[in-house]
């Protein structure tokens, strides 16, 4: 589905991607680790065109959209949160899915319809997914870390992704919000059939979520394969997992 | 949002008001009259500035030139060519909207203050050929005694004209908020990058409200050859832009009548003031001092605040201050 092969990019004298490659296939929960600095949310920029990548190809569905805008590559199916949370603050939590959706249907430059009659079903069903439903009303800016966290991903959902991109959805949490999200990321996978990339920090998540994991160190990949396999690989236990 | 929930109310009274006003000739003198004229005209012009800055967190820093553009459009059209007044009048709007397209695309790819900051020197530009194209626009005598059809040439009619044309515009701009193309403006306000992640082409989008934005602006252009039948170089001064940045602040950026509101006290502070003391801009000083310590989102913004303090004190975690007081 998505296939990325020898992937570069510098910023100034700072090589952040250094030939990184990675396949996703449909279905397939993949999460890329590593340590602080090894180029996960630069990875995660280059494939969803927020960054123009050096050298390398980013194939989707078998086309390349190394050269695309954000926003072409999100109407291509591509949809993601970002790392810190990324909301429009001023607008109602039931506004900012619907902003997606109605991107995703193609009705943003409508000038002659209300808003508040559109796609208002497809906008509560997703609040409902992701447990906001209550929630709607309030300005998003007003909600806590977690749920806005949450709301990341309701936008992202609303986009109807085939693979969602996740840049550390348990990043600041709870514990408690932490096992939360996690469930809600399974359960998305599970019913909707979604393919999703992720970084995390928390090993425990990683290993308990995806069913395949790349390494990264230093911009370059390591290693990308089961958890199993990744877990006695001697060369990642000597980079990233410590030898116990 | 705001435009949705809570105009419904405000919205009738709104219409209620526009309606009486078409009564205001038979009750009020000619010279309230007229001002109110001038309220009308600057408050349409801010408004549409406020399209961008407030709903779209655009840098619109030289709006007056689109403004003036109008003016001087509609009327070079009266008095160089053969074409009714009409026509001219709405050759105005035309020609802002124009316009803002030429000098909106030119800006667009630029960010920010920089953004703003070009479009000062273009529109600066623009200014120095009204101001120095003496054969065409007399320079700084600016354009006397524009010839209107009979129906708007009196005080009374062009009054009529005035109110029903603000009427409609504010009609259509209320439309355009309320729609997904107003929300996404909005969301792009709040978080461009967030915009761009969900599909929706930012530039293309922003373009199109400052060319929406510009055309409103044009409206008023025309309104004002309307309202005095004389158009000057002011009119596309900077400092005149700043003056209508200073109106949506003042009457709040963020709510849909907040700077027609700002306008009125702008204008009735110029001239009652004005009419005592020329430093009038003194106490219009003291004024923003105050707004920008006590009121930092305008004076409609406070129902706003009310709303934030009541939800605090309803228990519910108190939202974080997200950057825009800053702007």
């Amino acid at each position: 589905m998505l296939r990325v092969e020898g992937l570069c990019k510098a910023f100034a004298d700072f090589q952040a991607v250094n030939g990184a490659s990675l396949t996703v296939r449909p279905g397939d929960l993949v999460a890329v680790i590593g340590p602080n600095g090894a180029g996960k949310t630069t990875l995660f920029n280059l494939i969803t065109g927020h960054l123009q990548a050096d050298r390398g190809s980013i194939r989707f569905k078998g086309e390349e959209i190394g050269r695309l805008p954000a926003h072409e590559i999100c109407r291509r199916g591509i949809a993601r949160s970002f790392q810190i949370a990324n909301i429009f603050p001023r607008l109602s939590v039931f506004e900012n899915v619907q902003v997606a959706v109605l991107s995703a249907k193609g009705l943003s430059r409508n000038l002659f319809r209300p808003t508040r009659r559109l796609v208002l079903r497809e906008t509560e069903s997703i609040l409902e997914r992701v447990g906001l439903q209550n929630r709607r009303v309030d300005l998003a800016g007003s909600l806590s870390h977690g749920d806005k966290r949450i709301l990341e991903i309701a936008i992202a959902l609303g986009n109807e992704p085939e693979l969602l991109i996740l840049d550390e959805p348990t990043a600041g949490m709870s514990p408690e919000e932490t096992a939360a999200t996690l469930e809600l990321i399974r359960r998305l996978a599970r019913d909707q059939g979604l393919t999703l990339l992720f970084c995390e920090h928390d090993m425990e998540v990683v290993f308990n979520v995806a069913t395949s994991i790349m390494v990264m160190q230093h911009g370059m990949t390591l290693v990308q394969g089961p958890p199993e396999e990744v877990r006695a690989n001697p060369v990642v236990q000597e980079a990233y997992l410590g030898r116990e | 949002m705001r435009p949705q929930r809570t105009l419904s109310p405000a919205t009738l009274w709104a219409l209620g008001l526009w309606l009486a006003l078409f009564f205001a000739p038979l009750v009020a003198g000619r010279f309230a009259v007229y001002l109110l004229g001038v309220i009308l005209v600057t408050g349409l012009l801010a408004m549409s500035l406020n399209l961008l800055v407030g709903h779209g967190g655009a840098y619109q820093f030289h709006h007056a030139a689109f403004y003036g553009v109008g003016a001087y459009t509609a009327a070079l059209c009266i008095t160089k060519t053969g074409l009714p007044a009409w026509a001219g009048l709405a050759a105005g709007p035309l020609a802002a909207a124009l316009a803002g397209l030429l000098i909106g695309s030119l800006c667009i790819r630029l960010n920010k203050l920089y953004f703003g900051m070009i479009q000062i020197s273009l529109g600066s530009l623009l200014w120095i050929l009204a101001l120095r194209w003496y054969s065409l626009t007399n320079g700084d005598d600016g354009i006397h005694g524009i010839p209107l059809p009979e129906a708007i040439a009196g005080p009374g009619g062009a009054f009529a004209c005035i109110l029903a044309a603000v009427g409609l515009c504010l009609l259509a701009m209320h439309r355009i908020l309320a729609s997904p193309f107003g929300t996404t403006l909005r969301a792009i306000r709040d978080n461009p990058q967030r915009c761009a992640a969900v599909g929706i082409d930012v530039r293309r989008h922003q373009l199109a409200a400052i060319v929406i934005a510009t055309f409103f602006a044009g409206v008023a252009g025309s309104l004002f050859v309307v309202l005095e039948g004389s158009v000057f170089p002011d009119m596309l001064f900077w400092v005149y832009s700043l003056e209508i940045f200073i109106m949506c602040l003042l009457g709040g950026w963020f709510t849909f009548f907040g700077p027609m509101l700002g306008a009125a006290i702008i204008v009735l502070l110029r001239t009652l003031v004005g009419g005592m003391t020329e430093y009038w801009t003194l106490v219009l000083g003291v004024v923003l001092i105050g707004l920008i310590f006590f009121l930092p989102e305008g004076i409609m913004g406070i129902g706003h605040r009310l709303r934030l303090y009541r939800r605090r004190a309803a228990g519910a975690p108190s939202p974080r201050e997200n950057g825009h007081a800053a702007g």
